[in-house]
């Protein structure tokens, strides 16, 4: 049986909310004595960075280490691969050092999904951001803090209105968090300039909006994308001040939200640009508690993929998968 | 998904001897059991200061809310009851698929320096309990551990042993023993054996 996290598409709603629970309870960890668990005890976990990465590549390292597993960091820089080893290479590699996950960030789109169905290793796969493809632990995050925040009495998020505002097309995050919010029953509404939405985007089964103060009033939470502007090889919109002005959320634009709802970030955030200093600094924003909440729900999934016998989430990816 | 934990017969037969197995303890007896327990705590520790239960999740729980109740009701004081999940403690957690986990709830106090009853339904192998101590373990360095259980059926694989027992049940390793409580199961309260 393979054992992997490559896409949010992957988890049926009782894996999410399976992967959700437990992150609820170890969430708690973090206020004992003893921040470590033994349930990974003798695992090894490898972090495969092939692109930068603050917030990721620490929260997976906690994650692991408060499980009791061994942490390998590899980053692509000052490695073989800068010398040209191909992902094979280093998938053998791995596997010969006996990793029992990888935790593969990559520039390239579908490159985890290629190191978890090639036969190169028998690992479990973790995707931690592919190009401008996935990155499911960020969404199940994501989740996971709205549901703190705006948990129905059940604790689900049926009828909860997300908008996701911004950079779209280049956004994992946000093509994640759409698939498994709806997953989770949420009404997800893209917010973003004609040219940032991603071809073929009706197919998401979300709404889409081009005018942000239209929909502010309507939603629960807020998330605000990066303008990712390594990956921009043309100009998409004509100033960052335009780009701003429409859809940047200042003080003015929060004052529209409803009382109860929150501002998120996946981070990391160009102050100014998509969000003002004062709206990441307000008490609306749960931006920071997103980075807290990332290691809780990344422990979850290593254990649930990792801890038992066999995974207790996402089964086979399917052949398609890597879309 | 987590091997399901063993789910109580459906279909609840007013002779539930027959389809739920005999009936070895009864509400009433569960209760006199309970009772008699808080008054062993009492008496064993000389009162309930310093004293905190933690229930064993799922069943553990209430029954340690009961007794915490019943030493209310005998002492007139309020014993902190917590709940210790031990899912990654176990000895065979690798040879399952991973499970859910249950919740741990440590009261505000802590358990340093403090008599800590463990509380559960039932004794068998005794791992459960062993995978208890080492979860405490991590949470604090209680100045002494004592065990509760409503059932002890015997069968021991590791040296443990419980300080208050509800019953002792002669059972053969085939035999199933289910403890229903009302606050978590619809079937009638009661220890049952099939």
């Amino acid at each position: 049986m393979r054992r992997h996290l490559l896409s949010a598409a992957d988890l049926s709603r009782d894996d999410a909310e399976l992967v959700l629970a437990t992150a609820q309870e170890l969430r708690s960890l973090a206020d004992r004595p003893i921040k470590k668990l033994p349930a990974l005890r003798g695992r090894t976990v490898v972090n495969l960075f092939f692109e930068d990465s603050t917030r990721t590549r620490i929260s997976f390292e906690a994650a692991a280490k408060r499980l009791s597993a061994d942490v390998i960091n590899f980053a692509a820089k000052g490695s073989s691969v800068s010398k040209g080893e191909s992902l094979k290479d280093t998938a053998l590699t791995l596997e010969a050092m006996g990793a029992d996950a990888v935790v593969c960030r990559h520039w390239a789109s579908g490159a985890p999904h290629r190191l978890a169905t090639a036969g190169w290793s028998r690992s479990c796969v973790v995707n931690a951001g592919d190009g401008t493809h996935e990155h499911p632990t960020q969404a199940l995050l994501d989740a996971f803090t709205l549901q703190r925040h705006l948990g129905t009495s059940s604790g689900g998020l049926d009828g909860r209105r997300v908008a996701i505002v911004g950079d779209v097309l280049h956004s994992r995050v946000a093509r994640s968090n759409a698939l498994l919010l709806r997953t989770l029953g949420a009404e997800v509404t893209l917010v973003a300039p004609p040219t940032l939405l991603p071809y073929g985007v009706e197919s998401w089964g979300v709404e889409t909006s081009y005018d942000l103060d239209a929909v502010l009033p309507k939603t629960d939470a807020v998330m605000m994308l990066r303008v990712q502007r390594e990956r921009m090889n043309a100009s998409y919109f004509p100033t960052v001040r335009e780009y701003s002005r429409r859809y940047g959320l200042d003080g003015r634009r929060m004052a529209k939200l409803a009382e109860h709802a929150i501002v998120m970030h996946p981070g990391p955030m160009v102050r100014g640009m998509e969000i003002t200093a004062d709206v990441a600094d307000s008490d609306r924003s749960v931006i920071v508690e997103q980075v807290t909440n990332g290691v809780a729900v990344r422990m979850a999934v290593l254990y649930l993929l990792l801890g038992g016998s066999e995974p207790a989430i996402a089964g086979v990816p399917e052949a398609g998968g890597a879309r | 998904m987590p091997a399901p934990t063993p789910e109580p017969e459906q279909g609840t037969d007013p002779e539930a001897s027959s389809s739920l197995g005999r009936v070895v303890l009864d509400v009433a007896a569960v209760n006199r059991a309970l009772t008699r327990i808080a008054h062993e705590v009492l008496e064993r520790n000389r009162g309930a200061q310093d004293v905190v239960l933690l229930g064993i999740p799922t069943r553990g729980v209430p029954l340690a809310h009961r007794v915490a109740a019943r030493i209310a009701e005998v002492e007139d004081v309020v014993v902190p009851v917590g709940a210790l999940d031990v899912t990654m403690y176990r000895d065979d957690l690798r040879m399952r698929p991973a499970r859910a986990l249950l919740p741990t709830d440590i009261p505000p106090g802590g358990i340093d320096g403090r008599t800590v009853v463990l509380v559960d339904d039932v004794l068998y192998s005794g791992r459960t309990i062993r995978a208890a101590l080492d979860a405490m373990n991590d949470v604090g360095r209680p100045a002494a551990v004592q065990l509760a259980v409503l059932v002890d059926r015997g069968h021991r694989e590791l040296p443990i042993r419980a300080d208050f027992v509800g019953k002792n049940l002669p059972t053969s390793t085939h035999e199933k023993v289910a403890v229903r409580l009302s606050e978590l199961d619809d079937e009638a309260e009661g220890v049952t054996i099939r």
